[in-house]
């Protein structure tokens, strides 16, 4: 499987610059076509075996044997790794094709399509590896490839900026998975997924508590949760298409895809998992918050996706680990509707990301409006869109948990149902106020509709975010995906389907919430462009989270790096380097002496230094 | 001894009686040497002379199929296990087909290497093939040698077609020298190492290394001045031939006078085979004595490794900063061969580990020198560091190539090198000598310092360099003195950005570091960009490709050089 998109990368790496627009794109689709085909043979093989017996090692090659350590390179084929391998592939190839008709003209072409293969590629190792290391090696391509992507447009400053940033809140979260992966091998003495779960005893008690703390906080790196998620609004910078696939669909699912697989340690602390939750609740709100007031259309969408993956994280908090596989699923294809939408409008723009500039494009873009649309009722919960079970699968198992959470949760679900149709309304309603004159620049043309390679995903995944509701129906008992996945979660709290009466209430209650926030939005903004007083400063600046680490980790750091760079660095170090460099220099030189080019002075070497030897050993036999 | 007792006995008795051969203890051997006389024996007898392909051709036929015959022997010990023949001389175990693989590989390359040199040289004839082969059979007999006979027998002739080689090319005075030097030093060193043989045959009346070891068990010698005089003047001969401090002092000067490929097969060949039957010699004779030794060999370490790596730093010239680097490899070497004294299976963590590293660093070494000898152009003579100024830009495959060796040497991950060094230094530390692995690994560090030199100068972009060194010399001009240099220096200091400062900075120890030749001697000429021999091309690619390759799987390696430290037979 990531055979194909390995593939991929290495031919468009070694021949894409030649190869160019558009042929190096759809090398790159085939690439991961490939790899989806894949993904759907073993998948199928896969369910037509026992539930109990699917679960496969296939050992390609020994990576590391070192003393104790030994480490395979080998993947792990199970429900879990196969669903995420699915859709992973499966979005990828789309977004791909999309990325054909959005990139168009650019000056980086193939290279933009040869990262999009390397980040498939180390996506689908993270997902389909069988010990931790091998992940981690996963983990890291992808937080490489999000790098050099949302920095594509390097020769911005911004671009440029954005991805350090998310490169460093990614590398603070990487150290808590080192510093589990130490922990696990300290105590256990093997990597490897299975073997941990069968000595998981061993882990039990405080352990466990810090491996999966330290993982949880490589989740947050990685997942974009609270403290480390104000890198993601930022990494909008990239390619729209990048947004989508990296930082909607995939790799932002990363953290919570390595919470479900370490599942089973998780079991075992039942503190850790009350942290998660709490986190992932208040994640899910205060980014809704903050998206409800945003004004890059972009921007919107990322703090909605940082909530949406606030409701996953509390789903495995409260240990409803198929409902937050089930949420992640259905939210990589409305959410990455969504994104290509916006592309779609961006592009349709000439890259005009401001809300307020926008207005009553259903007229001009009439096939983004309409699965835009289908994306909107879904992420807002309205039955029966795909949304509306998944978040509901969530929220009913958080409330088994704590009432308190699930009221939070059902907060955000009215702000999600808020935001987003605050979005749809200002981008596709309204005047056509692109057409009015910037400050200082001209109106917009009329804008266009994209052309067929970017329609036709986005079609595509209309129908999936529409439909995909149907994988896990609550009266469905048979060839779902909750019994599909459940022998990966044995310790999964997962309330069973059965339709008591509390779940019809809180399925109730989920829809009304949806309709509550949509009717309020609709109240608000169907006319209305400018409301100071619902777009807070607060809230536009992000609750001050960046001023907050500016202050006590920034600028501390900066002067402690300033004081290190010109004292420290280039009295104490560069002092002691070169001190040490001249000592060598000039010992070298004199010690250079003794090499006269003469042989019988290195005759003589040779006499004093046996000379020297004997008398040592001889001495030793005397005394 | 033996033999000559036996044909002794024999002429008194009438009839020669033969010891009996296992012929397949000693094919590679008889391959490489019968291929090498028949080489001779046609060249000598065609009427025109053969040409360069022709003879390169039959030389890599001759070492693959001493290399196949190897591969046999290693199955015949998986299965058979190890075994002794002619009279207990020759002994065949897994460590010797380990030292025969290694040295029928680096003959093969450097008849590859060799073949572009030769026509570059115009040297024709067969004798530069035929004679490394004679001298790679000397190397493949010391390491399955198990009689201090037949060491010095393996050493003789690995050593004397050495010396002939290292003058191969007459036209340059500094090869003659190089050979000149080698050839009296190499017999001072084999005068000592034969009284060595003589003073431990007075001490244990044998020379069969298994007796020896037998011996030294059964007995417990009273009073021991002779034999550990012997010991230690066999080890004197040994430290020779490997290059190890202080017994290192011919290597720069005949590394550097050597013709190229020769160099490279030097050092990987001799110091192999030295290190092979030093190990040998050691471990299994000596092992008794392992509290006499075990320190001279610490001694020998701490100050091979320092001494290698601190005058690296100062070279100016690329194969003599290579020799020191080679200097400095033989004390890694020794680190292995010193946890090789203990017992039990950290002594075997140490043989292997010495074993993997001299792998390791014959491919290093090859390749390296075979990219010197191409870059060396005609005359064999541009070996100046300066010349590498800008190489990554002129010729960025040769340069990445040379990069990722020096890296290697240097002990950079994904390589050999770093796997090589990780485990003699593991093994250092479980034979509890933790401050040896220490010095090694601060002998590696300054050693890291002149490889990753040459790669910065070689992607360091030419004009910036030659104009702050052209600055620097106008000033140097304009006063005259080394002071005003260090003058003109200040601005660069103080410079605008904080980015260029650092540049600056760099290249001023750069510059600084290379003593004070390159200051003088400036070399503002853009390096003509040289032709690459395919074949030169195809021995690069093989080095690169076990550098890399087992770099970035180290398991099938590493566990060749285990087996044969298990097979190794006391």
């Amino acid at each position: 499987m990531p055979l194909f998109a390995l593939v991929g990368f290495l031919v468009l790496l070694a021949f894409g610059r030649r190869i160019g627009d558009p042929v190096a794109g759809w090398i790159g689709t085939l690439a991961i076509a490939g790899s989806f085909v894949a993904a759907c043979i073993t998948f199928a093989g896969l369910s037509h075996l026992p539930s109990g017996a699917r679960e496969f090692t296939q050992t390609y090659f020994t990576w590391i044997s070192v003393g104790g350590l030994h480490v395979n390179a080998a993947i792990l084929i199970d429900p879990l790794s196969m669903t995420m391998a699915m859709f992973v592939t499966g979005v990828s190839m789309l977004i791909h094709l999309y990325s054909i008709g959005y990139m168009k003209k650019d000056r980086d072409y193939s290279k933009f399509f040869v990262y999009l293969n390397l980040f498939v590629f180390s996506m689908l190792i993270l997902v389909l590896a069988n010990n931790l290391l091998l992940t981690f090696v996963g983990w890291e391509g992808v937080g490489v490839c999000s790098y050099w992507l949302v920095s594509f447009w390097f020769e911005r400053d911004s671009a440029a900026s954005a991805g350090k940033k998310a490169f460093i809140y990614n590398r603070v979260g990487d150290v808590g998975f080192l510093l589990a992966m130490f922990l696990v091998f300290s105590k256990v003495g093997t990597l490897n997924y299975l073997s941990v779960f069968a000595n998981r005893h061993v882990l039990a008690g405080g352990t466990a508590t810090a491996v999966m703390l330290l993982l949880f906080l490589a989740a947050t790196g990685k997942s974009a949760q609270i403290p480390l998620f104000n890198w993601l609004p930022d990494a909008m910078e990239g390619p729209t298409p990048v947004s989508a696939l990296i930082h909607a669909a995939t790799m932002v699912t990363a953290g919570v895809y390595l919470l479900c697989r370490m599942n089973e340690v998780l079991a075992l602390t039942p503190d850790a998992m009350w942290v998660i939750a709490i986190v992932g609740g208040v994640t899910a709100f205060v980014a809704a918050t903050i998206a409800s007031a945003q004004q890059d259309i972009k921007k919107v969408l990322a703090f909605s996706t940082v909530s949406q993956i606030g409701y996953m994280v509390l789903a495995v908090g409260s240990g409803a680990y198929i409902a937050a596989i089930f949420l992640m699923v259905c939210h990589a294809f409305y959410k990455g509707l969504l994104f290509l939408g916006a592309g779609s409008v961006i592009h349709g723009l000439e890259d005009e990301q401001d809300l307020k500039r926008m207005g009553r494009l259903r007229k001009w873009l009439p096939w983004t409006y309409a699965t835009f649309l289908v994306a909107w009722l879904s992420i807002a919960g309205v039955p029966p869109f795909s949304g509306f079970w998944s978040k509901g699968d969530v929220l009913t198992n958080v409330y088994a948990k704590s009432p308190a959470l699930w009221a939070l949760g059902v907060v955000t679900a009215v702000l999600t149902g808020y935001y987003m149709s605050r979005l749809f309304f200002l981008a596709f309603y309204g005047k056509d106020r692109w057409k009015d004159p910037v400050p200082g620049g001209a109106a917009h043309h009329s804008p266009h509709e994209s052309p067929w390679v970017m329609r036709l995903p986005l079609v595509i995944l209309a129908v999936f975010s529409a439909l995909a509701g149907a994988f896990d129906l609550p009266w469905v008992h048979h060839y779902d995906f909750a019994s599909w996945l459940a022998p990966v979660f044995a310790h999964s709290l997962y309330l069973d389907h059965e339709g008591t009466v509390a779940q019809w209430v809180l399925a109730t209650i989920d829809a009304v919430m949806a309709f509550v926030g949509i009717g309020v939005a609709w109240h608000l903004w169907k006319s209305k462009v400018n409301r100071p007083e619902l777009e807070r400063k607060f809230l536009i600046n992000v609750w001050y989270w960046d001023d907050f680490y500016d202050t006590v980790i920034g600028r501390p750091s900066q002067s402690l790096a300033r004081f290190c760079a010109g004292v420290v660095d280039a009295r104490v170090i560069d002092g002691a380097v070169n001190g040490a460099a001249s000592l060598v220099r000039a010992t070298g030189s004199q010690a250079r002496r003794l090499q006269s080019g003469y042989v019988r002075n290195y005759a003589l070497g040779i006499a004093f230094g046996t000379a020297a030897i004997v008398v040592f050993v001889l001495s030793r036999t005397w005394w | 001894m033996r033999v000559a007792l036996l044909i002794a006995s024999a002429s008194l008795h009438g009839g020669i009686a033969m010891p009996h051969i296992a012929y397949l203890a000693i094919l590679p051997e008889i391959v490489m040497l019968g291929g090498a006389i028949l080489l001779l024996a046609v060249a000598s007898l065609v009427r025109s002379a053969l040409n360069v392909t022709v003879i390169t051709v039959s030389t890599l036929v001759i070492s693959l199929a001493s290399l196949a015959a190897a591969l046999w022997q290693f199955f015949d010990v998986q299965s058979h296990g190890a075994y002794t023949t002619l009279d207990h001389a020759v002994v065949l175990d897994g460590f010797s087909v380990l030292v025969t693989v290694l040295v029928a590989s680096a003959m093969a390359l450097t008849a590859l290497v060799g073949d572009g040199y030769q026509r570059r040289e115009g040297l024709a004839g067969p004798e530069f093939n035929v004679l490394a082969m004679v001298s790679a059979t000397g190397a493949m007999l010391m390491g399955e040698a198990n009689d201090l006979v037949i060491v010095f027998l393996g050493l003789e002739i690995l050593s004397i077609a050495l010396y002939v080689l290292a003058a191969f090319n007459r036209r340059r005075a500094e090869s003659g020298e190089a050979a000149l030097k080698y050839f009296l030093l190499g017999g001072f060193s084999s005068a000592i190492f034969v009284y060595g043989i003589a003073l431990t045959y007075g001490a244990t009346g044998t020379t069969n290394l298994t007796q020896i070891a037998d011996f030294l068990a059964k007995n417990v010698v009273v009073s021991d001045g002779l034999l550990l005089a012997g010991l230690t003047l066999l080890l004197v001969g040994f430290a020779f031939k490997v290059a190890a401090v202080p017994f290192h002092m011919w290597t720069p000067d005949v590394y550097q006078g050597s013709p190229t490929p020769i160099t490279g097969f030097m050092s990987a060949v001799a110091k192999a085979a030295g290190f092979a039957a030093l190990i040998r010699v050691f471990v299994s004779s000596f092992g008794v004595l392992r509290v006499d030794w075990q320190p001279i060999i610490y001694a020998l370490a701490v100050v091979t490794l320092l001494v290698g790596a601190v005058l690296a730093l100062i070279q100016t010239d690329i194969k003599r900063m290579l020799a020191y680097s080679s200097i400095n490899h033989a004390g890694f070497v020794l680190l292995g061969l010193e946890a090789a004294g203990a017992l039990g299976k950290v002594g075997a963590r140490g043989v292997s580990s010495a074993l993997y590293y001299l792998f390791a660093y014959t491919f290093m070494a090859i390749g390296s020198f075979a990219i010197v000898s191409v870059l060396g152009g005609r005359g064999d003579a541009a070996h100046e560091i300066s010349n590498y100024k800008g190489l990554g830009k002129r010729q960025p495959f040769l340069a990445l190539a040379f990069a990722v060796l020096l890296l290697s040497q240097a002990g950079a991950p994904f390589t050999t090198g770093f796997w090589a060094k990780l485990q003699v230094v593991a093994a250092a530390v479980d034979a509890n000598s933790v401050p040896l692995a220490v010095i090694a690994m601060v002998s590696a560090a300054v050693a890291a310092f002149f490889y990753l030199r040459v790669v910065l100068l070689m992607y360091s972009p030419k004009k910036f360099v030659s104009d702050q060194e052209g600055d620097r010399l106008e000033n140097l001009d304009a006063s005259g003195d080394a002071v005003a240099s260090t003058s003109a220096r200040e601005p660069l200091w103080s410079g605008s950005g904080r980015q260029t400062a650092l540049v600056n900075e760099l290249n001023a120890t750069l510059l600084l570091e290379s003593s004070p030749e390159t200051i003088e001697v400036p070399d503002e000429r853009e390096g003509d960009v040289v032709n690459v021999p395919v074949l030169a091309v195809v021995a690069i690619g093989i080095c690169i490709a076990v550098t890399v390759g087992f770099g970035v799987f180290p398991a099938p390696l590493a566990d060749f050089a285990h087996k044969a430290s298990l097979l190794f037979m006391p």
